[in-house]
């Protein structure tokens, strides 16, 4: 390993509005070198990062490169110091092959056969598989990745930075991953991966950098440190994560899904053959790599995903009656009597209107009520101010549009809304992601009281060790299908790991 | 019959300087909605041109020149209206359709306004333009439907089939694609977005300036119509007529030009009867849009970024 | 470019979203391109005229208050004019509004109101003389707003069913309108002209001995209306959900095809009445430039006042300020009419393009060598 500093960074500063994303933050990188910036949701690891990649443009401070001071004010600029990064969300075209993708933004002379050889050379070194004329769209988000980390090998990059790039991959995937990037270091490149998973800190990494709210917290070497360090250094204080999980009560079946089969727009079956119960009084977890057929599930049980066969049952708690949800619109469920919230997992996007303030948000799901033609906003106030008040909802008002509120305080006006309506099923889709520890022990709290209460909870999460800290049963997905329910006080990581991952000609191979 | 598919062939050649400068803008993003306003000021300025030589030149007005300056001024007129548009969509990154209609308002008028200056006959000019290859006409048919014309007819088919390969065959047409696919994206693989976007909407309005040129010298001989923005409505419909493919273009143009036209071919119809003929291109674009729409194939789309603006550090 | 560059690039400055910001400062930086774009505009007409500035503002406003003349007569007519132009745009625009709102493009207005205008005059021609003046208006009510929602309609039930591009569909149906008034005028004017003569007698009523009044009353109160309807009822608050998020819609069960079928439904009907006025109050005739471009002066005026009916008052306002007052330097000044679309061009770029110093701020990045 030489010590040559491919790069630093000095004293570097990134404001959005009034909003500090990133404070003084120092960096240093070898070549040869891998570093992972540590850090909670939120922490500023990506903006940093962007800094670095040209997207964002630092309002303070000094980047060296090589030991020059420079100044990166497009990615053009970044490829040209051979920084290449990939990005949490790719950034590739769908309607182009992985070679077009890969040869975007050079100068070289076009010529696509050559581009398709270059490709498959620089696969065969680090060991990728690619099929170079394969379109985007047509990919796994595995191969998309393989795409992205080729492009910027491609451009010759000496400094590679990495989003997050295990968040989306297997474990098997997330290996694969890693033994290339281990193969990279010993070709002499700098290596920045961001993550938030201790473990890969731990296996993969030299160095690793802690940043906390936007701040600069240290640097320190993998093999001096343990987890225990470094997760105090990423929240601040001593946090072992502690989950008062009560023993379910007046357990009933609420929910019965059978045999849920669902085919999306591109004839892939999202859901194949989904049965499971879910009980009032007990939060189950659903667990599965993302896009498992996760949202699918919830929303078919919403009323938003049109499903190809199966049955929904919900058992009434008051009548006991029988209803059957399946194929039925929100409206008719709600019609039904049956009291179901979803907290979906793109906030803005489908649960709350960003332009809109937390009064008009409230009222989404209750501007219906009466008769009259016109808006009834009293009573949204006056939850609106009551959820703001209760969950410790940070915002100027009561009228601030949700798009202004910060990530944790947009999750408590969603989850504070859905829960008012004192719901019989709460479905929540990823409800702490992008969250503080403290704004996701106050959702992980709300879970817990309406369980007490004896709504039954269905907790999509991705976070094991929150799923089985917090969920009395975990079921596991994957390629839409369940591949195992486990009791949440006694499995193990490693146990649901291996379910995650379980296909069934594997699940075949091991029975034979 | 043949002077039927002459003027369709004449007057296509309009549309498709049109549909190829505003197809060029919307692979880069940009749904232009200012190009009949752009078509306008491209023939104004090219009719002003020719005018001003003419004048100046008085008899020893050299043929080519006499082509040449007019299809210059156009096309720097075009590409001038072009900048504006850019300028306020890119840089001040404004509303792409309320820009669009702005520049058509703003185009229609100071098209009127130069003519009106220098009044609305340029038979001479057109003269110039409309000179064709000398043994056409002993050519039979074929001669005339395929080498009659002027030099706008030829330069339209050209630059249609230039951009398609440049589209599809070239760096400049897999980076300017992945501009208006994409713009995220290209801006992270060092693509300057907005060059590409400058560039993209100046050079097609500059050819869709060309298309009120050629039909005010090929289709009218010269004699100025008020009805050129109704040209460039028909333009941006032939875009999607033609799934953003300039090489299909050639063909939709003509088929567009022969339904403008075929009210005043076909005979046995009263007088009023005509006026619902012209209704036609406007009806079957309106059915190619809704059979387009109900067949949704993927590589039948608008580019994904189609009348988005682009900002680096948008959150 | 690159590390054989030794000195460092900097760049001058970068440009930042900002914070909301207060009421006066929009309104400054409003008034600030507002004053800019007279400037500009003022500029331009001096240079074709080669007149003093100060006498081509005053012909401006002139032709819209009548402000040089001492007939008390003309003073009127000109103000009641612009009332008139102001109200039939303000009306178009209310019309667009819902659908804007909703994201739905509607670029048809021009189309709709001529429709709405050409069922208004058929009524008149053709049972004007054989109904009681109030059931006239009835059916010339019924008639025009009938006709304006059907043309928008249509691309509203193609745009639910199949997705189909609204700005495409509504912008041929412009079109398509054109060709029927062209065809109307030359089957069933006798004399083949192709000009109706106007017919007066069978128009809306003259309140208070007033031409416009009617007109301006009626605009008064769908301004009202509409500001109402979009603030304060469940169906405006759906057209928002809507219009912010077509997945929140769903998600809360918000039948959109439905809403985007009766917001055009109300778009189309407004639209109706704007042709109505045109013809029943206004011209008593119909040409094919009766809309004369404000279906799409209109997207204009309902955009630049954030789709807000009580700032569309004062936009529409601004907009006919500009055009007949454009026109009168157009008369005083002998030059060509098309100098007011010139202008109203220059105006909109000016409030468009202010829309940035609203929405960016410019950061100056600070002398590197100052920090080192």
């Amino acid at each position: 390993m030489s010590n040559n500093v491919a790069i630093e960074l000095v004293n570097i500063s990134k404001y959005f509005g009034n909003n500090v994303a990133n404070k003084n933050i120092n960096l240093k990188v070898n070549s040869g070198e891998i570093l992972s910036i540590l850090g909670e949701n939120g922490s500023g690891k990506t903006t940093l990062m962007n800094m670095i990649a040209g997207i964002y443009y630092p309002d303070e401070g000094q980047i060296f490169i090589n030991g020059e001071e420079v100044s990166i004010k497009s990615p053009k600029d970044a490829f040209d110091y051979k920084i290449g990064m990939v990005h949490q969300h790719f950034k590739l075209v769908d309607v182009f092959s992985a070679a077009e993708n890969i040869v975007l933004g050079l100068n070289e002379k076009f010529n696509l056969k050559k581009a398709v050889s270059s490709v498959a050379q620089i696969a065969h070194k680090y060991g990728f598989e690619i099929d170079p004329k394969k379109k985007v769209y047509e990919m796994s988000v595995s191969e998309k990745q393989t795409v992205e980390i080729i492009k910027v090998l491609y451009r010759g990059a000496d400094i590679l930075i990495l989003d997050e790039p295990t968040a989306v991959l297997t474990p098997q995937e997330t290996q694969k991953l890693f033994n290339v990037l281990r193969k990279m270091k010993e070709d002499g490149k700098s290596i920045i991966i961001i993550t938030h998973k201790l473990h890969e800190v731990l296996s993969l990494s030299d160095k690793v950098a802690v940043l906390r709210k936007g701040e600069y917290i240290g640097t320190v070497n993998t093999a001096e440190t343990n987890e225990a360090q470094l997760t105090e250094m990423m929240v601040g204080e001593k946090i072992t994560l502690n989950i008062e999980r009560s023993e379910p009560n007046n357990v009933e079946d609420r929910l019965i899904v059978k045999d849920l089969d669902c085919i999306n727009r591109d004839g892939v079956k999202v859901l194949d053959d989904v049965t499971f119960t879910a009980r009032s009084g007990e939060i189950l977890g659903i667990a599965g790599i993302a896009g498992s057929g996760q949202r699918e599930l919830l929303e078919a049980i919403a009323g938003l995903q049109k499903l190809d066969s199966g049955e929904i049952f919900y058992n009434d708690p008051k009548t006991n009656k029988v209803e059957n949800l399946r194929n039925k619109t929100p409206i008719q469920i709600r019609d039904l009597g049956v009291r179901l919230s979803f907290v979906p997992e793109d906030r803005l996007g489908m649960g709350l209107v960003g332009n809109m303030d937390i009064i008009d948000n409230m009222m989404l799901r209750s501007y219906k009520n009466g008769h009259s033609i016109f808006l009834e906003r009293k009573a949204p106030k006056d939850l609106a101010e009551n959820v703001i008040e209760s969950l410790n909802v940070i915002t100027p008002g009561a009228t601030t549009p949700v798009r202004r509120l910060s990530g944790g305080n947009v999750q408590k006006v969603l989850v504070g809304r859905e829960i008012a309506s004192a719901p019989t099923v709460l479905l929540a889709a990823y409800p702490v992601r992008g969250l503080d520890i403290g704004a996701s022990y106050t959702i992980y709290n709300l879970l817990n009281e309406q369980k007490e209460n004896g709504v039954a909870v269905v907790f999509v999460g991705e976070d094991l060790d929150v799923l089985i800290e917090l969920c009395d049963r975990i079921m596991v997905i994957g390629s839409g299908k369940v591949t195992g329910i486990v009791d949440g006080r006694t499995a193990t990581k490693e146990e649901i790991g291996l379910l995650m991952t379980k296909t069934e000609d594997k699940y075949e191979k091991e029975e034979q | 019959m043949l002077s039927f598919i002459i003027s369709a062939i004449r007057l296509g050649m309009a549309f498709l300087f049109g549909s190829t400068g505003e197809t060029i803008a919307e692979k880069s993003g940009h749904l232009n909605l200012g190009i009949p306003g752009v078509m306008c000021v491209g023939a104004a300025m090219g009719c002003y041109a020719e005018y001003l030589y003419l004048d100046a030149a008085k008899r020893n007005a050299v043929s080519v020149l006499a082509i040449l300056i007019p299809i210059a001024a156009t096309f720097i007129g075009g590409a001038l209206m072009g900048l504006l548009y850019s300028f306020l969509t890119v840089t001040l990154r404004a509303n792409q359709n309320v820009t669009g209609l702005a520049l058509t308002t703003f185009g229609v008028g100071l098209s009127d306004y130069m003519i009106n200056k220098t009044g609305p006959i340029y038979t001479k000019g057109s003269k110039y333009f409309t000179t064709s290859l000398p043994f056409a006409d002993d050519l039979g048919w074929f001669g005339k439907i395929f080498l009659s014309h002027g030099v706008l007819i030829y330069l339209a088919i050209i630059i249609a089939l230039l951009t398609s390969y440049v589209l599809t065959k070239t760096r400049v047409g897999l980076h300017l694609r992945s501009v208006g696919e994409n713009p995220a994206t290209a801006d992270a693989v060092g693509i300057n977005v907005a060059k590409y976007r400058y560039a993209a909407t100046c050079i097609g309005c500059g050819i869709a300036g060309l298309g009120g040129l050629s039909f005010v010298m090929d289709y009218l001989h010269g004699n100025w119509e008020y009805c050129i923005d109704a040209i460039g409505w028909l333009a941006i419909a032939l875009v999607i007529f033609t799934v953003w493919k300039p090489n299909l273009g050639i063909i939709g143009s003509i088929v567009f030009g022969a339904l403008y036209i075929a009210s005043s071919y076909i005979t046995g119809v009263s007088f009023a009867g005509k006026e619902l003929f012209k209704m036609l291109p406007y009806i079957v674009t309106i059915v190619v849009l809704i059979i387009t729409s109900i067949m949704d194939k993927k590589e039948n789309q608008p580019p994904l970024g189609l009348g988005l603006n682009y900002f680096r550090e948008e959150r | 470019m690159g590390k054989e560059n030794k000195k460092i690039k900097t760049v001058p400055f970068h440009i930042v979203k900002r914070d909301p910001m207060a009421w006066y400062y929009n309104l400054l930086i409003r008034a600030a391109a507002v004053v800019a774009a007279l400037i500009v505009s003022a500029v331009f007409i001096t240079l074709m005229t080669q007149k003093n500035p100060i006498e081509v503002y005053a012909s401006m406003i002139d032709g819209a208050f009548g402000i040089k003349t001492n007939n008390v007569d003309l003073r009127a007519l000109r103000i009641w004019s612009l009332l008139q132009n102001v109200a039939i745009l303000l009306c178009i625009s209310l019309a667009v509004t819902p659908a804007f709102k909703m994201r739905f493009w509607n670029c048809g207005a021009e189309g709709q109101v001529l429709v709405g205008g050409l069922a208004t005059v058929m009524v008149m021609m053709f049972c004007g003389d054989k109904l009681s003046m109030p059931v006239l208006i009835i059916v010339m009510v019924l008639a025009s707003v009938t006709a304006g929602i059907i043309w928008a309609v249509l691309p509203a039930i193609f745009k639910s069913l199949w997705n189909t591009n609204e700005t495409l569909f509504t912008l041929m149906m412009n079109y398509v309108a054109i060709q029927l008034i062209a065809f109307f005028l030359k089957y069933f004017v006798k004399s083949g002209s192709g000009v109706l003569s106007p017919m007066p007698q069978f128009g809306l009523p003259i309140i208070a001995g007033k031409d416009y009044l009617l007109n301006i009353i009626i605009v008064a109160v769908i301004t009202v209306l509409v500001y109402i309807y979009l603030k304060y009822t469940k169906q405006g608050y759906e057209i928002s959900v809507v219009g912010e998020s077509e997945n929140t819609a769903k998600y809360i069960g918000i039948n959109v095809k439905k809403v985007i079928i009766r917001t055009l439904i109300v778009s189309g009907a407004i639209c109706g009445i704007a042709g109505l006025l045109l013809v029943g109050g206004t011209n008593h005739t119909i040409s094919t430039t009766t809309a004369g471009g404000r279906g799409f002066t209109a997207i204009m005026v309902s955009w630049l006042a954030k789709f807000n009916p009580l700032y569309m008052v004062f936009t529409s306002f601004l907009i006919v300020f500009f055009e007949i007052g454009s026109k009168q330097v157009s008369t005083d000044f002998r030059i060509p009419n098309a100098i007011s679309d010139i202008v109203t061009g220059i105006i909109l770029f000016f409030i468009i393009g202010s829309e940035f110093f609203l929405q960016y701020k410019i950061v100056v990045n600070k002398n590197r060598k100052e920090n080192v």
